[in-house]
């Protein structure tokens, strides 16, 4: 430092005044500390917004991993299930779980059935999901009929709320969810080891549900794997094959330039008109089954070209002509330059650009919102041609839905979600790092 | 430049060489869109000996090379009128695989530029794309072999064939350029500028290496310094604003020019 400012004055020579020359210099040095304080803060403060982001987000959503549940001895009834003996598919499915589900808990909480409004209050601890729980481990293996045995059934929302500590006990019980009878049931059933939160597997396997505890982003992530899986089948190689060809083959006149300009104007059309592009000729003219995977695949690969083919070429012409004189010049056709050379040292940058646009097609909503994916859907879709929704689909759509339960589940699926993201965005770091050639 | 313990020096035996030509230019235009960059360059290039295209910056000496295994073709907007023959058959005729043309024709570039790959492919990969049998392991090992050998290479890389050719320091890297033009088996190699980039002992090494290829090889080499065309060459052509001014000897070129242009280019005035 000190030294700078001695050649300073020497090279000054009689023209500044050596007083004037080290104001002149205090004040480079403050305009330097000032700018670094400037950019100090510009990056503190898209940190803590990050922060905060996450930190209410995560707040938000980590109960959403867990659920509460009962464990409950359960009777399998053979007079309840199948008075007939015969095992019938139908009677199987169709046979009151509820019941069995009902008499199990009565029966834990000493509660005489015969009592209709205490047995409606016992009731309202357990979700409706409970009775398909027990249809399932019926269907499972129909030999459980007559026998006795433990399951694990879901509580309901309002219960589950109670042991994440959501319903406040202080609240007067007129206006509380559960009165004080339930919350002392649930307090018993506590202290004795029935009643425990357990890791929540639904939440990544139950599709659309109006009850919260059988809600899961199942349905939506099947929808969105379909979805890449058409994106990338589709978008990759259209997009290479596009940029390739302009970049190493097209001639460079007023048609080719009217095409680039075009590909980059695509890029920065809003989302949502691809998707009113989608309902109009995917839907309307070629008949494609509405709200399908099918459709949402399509409408996103268009949406990723652009971005495909701009960072495909971005990445081919980041490979210096050297090389390709290199090819030529040892009598390679341009064809076997291209594949031999060009492409697989512009592949790392291809993979990077793509992984960008297959993130960016992940988030999307607003264009699946256009063509019928917003959609109540409770079976897992077979093939893309079945309806189906996408996980920012399913988080905008449980976002609306008031219980408790769902505020979690949106801040839960987001968690996933921005998971799924991260981890593609670091994929696509470790590539380039991986990849990366140096000249 | 500095002086370095001169490479053989060469022996002129141009009048005895002249009916053999490898390769002749008649009438040759080149233009880049509207700008001529080449006007009506004649010029024989003799069998198994070295020319050396001089000229200053701009002159078209570079761009000549590049017509002779049309490297030019490259260049959308590049355009070129007259004749180019290769063992007096026309290059630029529509039938001619232009493929084959540089396999026959093979070029050393400015800057080494060997390929990311490992020694073994940057050398073998010319003769596999040419179909030499490569399902015989030992014949391409072979034939890596006398290439590096030819270039003077071999002792340096031949425990580290497998590694990357960009390792390899400038002057390794352009001497592994001359081994991998050397591999297709060609009959003339193009050069150009090809010591630029490197230091006056690299320079030095691929000054001697060119006086032993040019044996087997015809040679056509771009240089910017005088003292290396006075050195490796029997030939010289001056070139000056894209028109050739002078071809002769390298000793009468360099000792006796007839025009007046040549005169001050080799004596400095400009340039």
């Amino acid at each position: 430092m000190t030294d700078q400012v001695q050649r300073m004055d020497v090279t000054a020579g009689g023209r500044v005044a050596k007083s004037e020359k080290s104001k002149l210099v205090k004040r480079r040095y403050a305009a330097e500390r000032r700018f670094r304080f400037y950019g100090m803060a510009a990056i503190g403060t898209a940190v803590f917004f990050v922060f905060l982001l996450f930190g209410s987000i995560v707040n938000n959503g980590w109960s959403a991993f867990f659920q509460t549940k009962l464990d409950l001895t359960v009777h399998f009834d053979e007079s309840v299930i199948d008075k007939s003996g015969q095992r019938d598919r139908m009677t199987l499915l169709t046979a009151n779980y509820r019941k069995l589900a009902r008499e199990a808990l009565l029966a834990e909480l000493g509660v005489d059935p015969a009592d209709r409004p205490m047995r409606r209050k016992a009731e309202a601890l357990l979700s409706r999901g409970a009775a398909i729980q027990l249809r399932d481990v019926v269907m499972d293996d129909p030999s459980v009929i007559g026998t006795t045995q433990k399951v694990e059934l879901l509580a309901s929302g309002n219960a589950d709320a109670l042991m994440k500590g959501a319903i406040d006990r202080d609240v007067p019980e007129s206006r509380r969810q559960l009165d004080n009878r339930q919350v002392a049931w649930l307090d018993e059933l506590r202290a004795k080891d029935i009643l425990s939160l357990a890791f929540n597997t639904g939440l990544f396997t139950y599709g659309a549900s109006s009850q919260p505890e059988t809600a899961g982003i199942g349905v939506a992530a099947i929808g969105s794997f379909f979805m890449m899986l058409i994106v990338v089948l589709l978008a990759v190689p259209l997009g290479v094959a596009a940029a390739l060809y302009l970049e190493e083959f097209a001639p460079q006149n007023r048609w080719t330039d009217l095409i680039e300009v075009n590909i980059n104007n695509l890029a920065a059309v809003p989302s949502i008109v691809f998707g009113l592009l989608g309902l109009a000729v995917f839907i309307n003219f070629a008949g494609l089954p509405r709200s399908s995977a099918l459709v949402g695949g399509l409408v996103l690969t268009l949406m990723t070209l652009p971005t495909v083919i701009i960072a495909t070429r971005a990445a081919i012409r980041a490979v210096p002509p050297s090389i390709r004189e290199a090819a030529l010049g040892v009598g390679a056709s341009k064809m076997q330059t291209v594949t031999h050379h060009v492409l697989p040292l512009a592949l790392p940058g291809i993979l990077t650009g793509t992984i960008i646009g297959l993130v960016q097609a992940l988030g999307e909503t607003a264009p699946l919102l256009m063509i019928g994916l917003v959609a109540f859907v409770v079976d897992y879709p077979a093939t893309p041609m079945d309806p189906a929704t996408a996980l920012p689909v399913q988080i905008y759509m449980w976002a609306t839905a008031a219980e408790r339960g769902f505020v979690e589940r949106t801040a839960g699926a987001t968690i996933i979600l921005l998971g799924f993201l991260i981890l593609m965005n670091s994929t696509a770091v470790i590539m380039r790092r991986r990849f990366e050639r140096k000249w | 430049m500095v002086e370095i313990s001169a490479p053989v020096s060469p022996v002129s035996e141009g009048a005895n060489q002249a009916d053999s030509v490898k390769m002749s230019a008649r009438d040759v235009c080149v233009y880049y869109g509207e700008k001529q960059a080449l006007f009506g360059v004649n010029l024989q290039i003799p069998t198994n000996e070295i020319m050396a295209l001089i000229g200053p910056s701009g002159c078209g000496k570079s761009t000549f090379l590049r017509c002779l295994n049309r490297m030019n073709d490259v260049i959308p907007i590049a355009r070129i009128t007259g004749d180019i023959e290769l063992d007096g058959e026309d290059i630029y005729a529509p039938d001619l695989d232009v493929v084959e043309l540089r396999a026959r024709v093979g070029m050393v570039f400015q800057k080494p530029n060997p390929f990311p790959k490992s020694i073994f492919d940057n050398i073998a990969y010319g003769p596999r794309i040419h179909g030499f049998s490569s399902n015989n392991k030992t014949d391409m090992e072979e034939l890596v072999a006398t290439s590096l050998q030819k270039a003077g290479l071999w002792e340096e890389v031949k425990d580290r064939l497998d590694q990357p050719g960009t390792g390899l320091s400038g002057g390794q890297q352009q001497r592994l350029c001359i081994a991998r033009a050397i591999a297709v088996k060609p009959e003339v190699i193009l050069m150009d500028e090809p010591c630029s980039a490197l230091d006056p002992i690299a320079t030095a090494k691929i000054e001697e290496l060119m006086d032993e290829l040019r044996s087997d090889y015809t040679i056509v080499i771009v240089t910017h310094s005088m003292q290396q065309a006075a050195r490796v060459s029997q030939r010289t052509a001056f070139f000056h604003l894209g028109v050739l001014v002078e071809e002769g000897d390298t000793d009468k070129i360099f000792t006796n020019p007839d025009d007046e242009r040549t005169q001050n280019y080799i004596t400095g005035r400009f340039g």
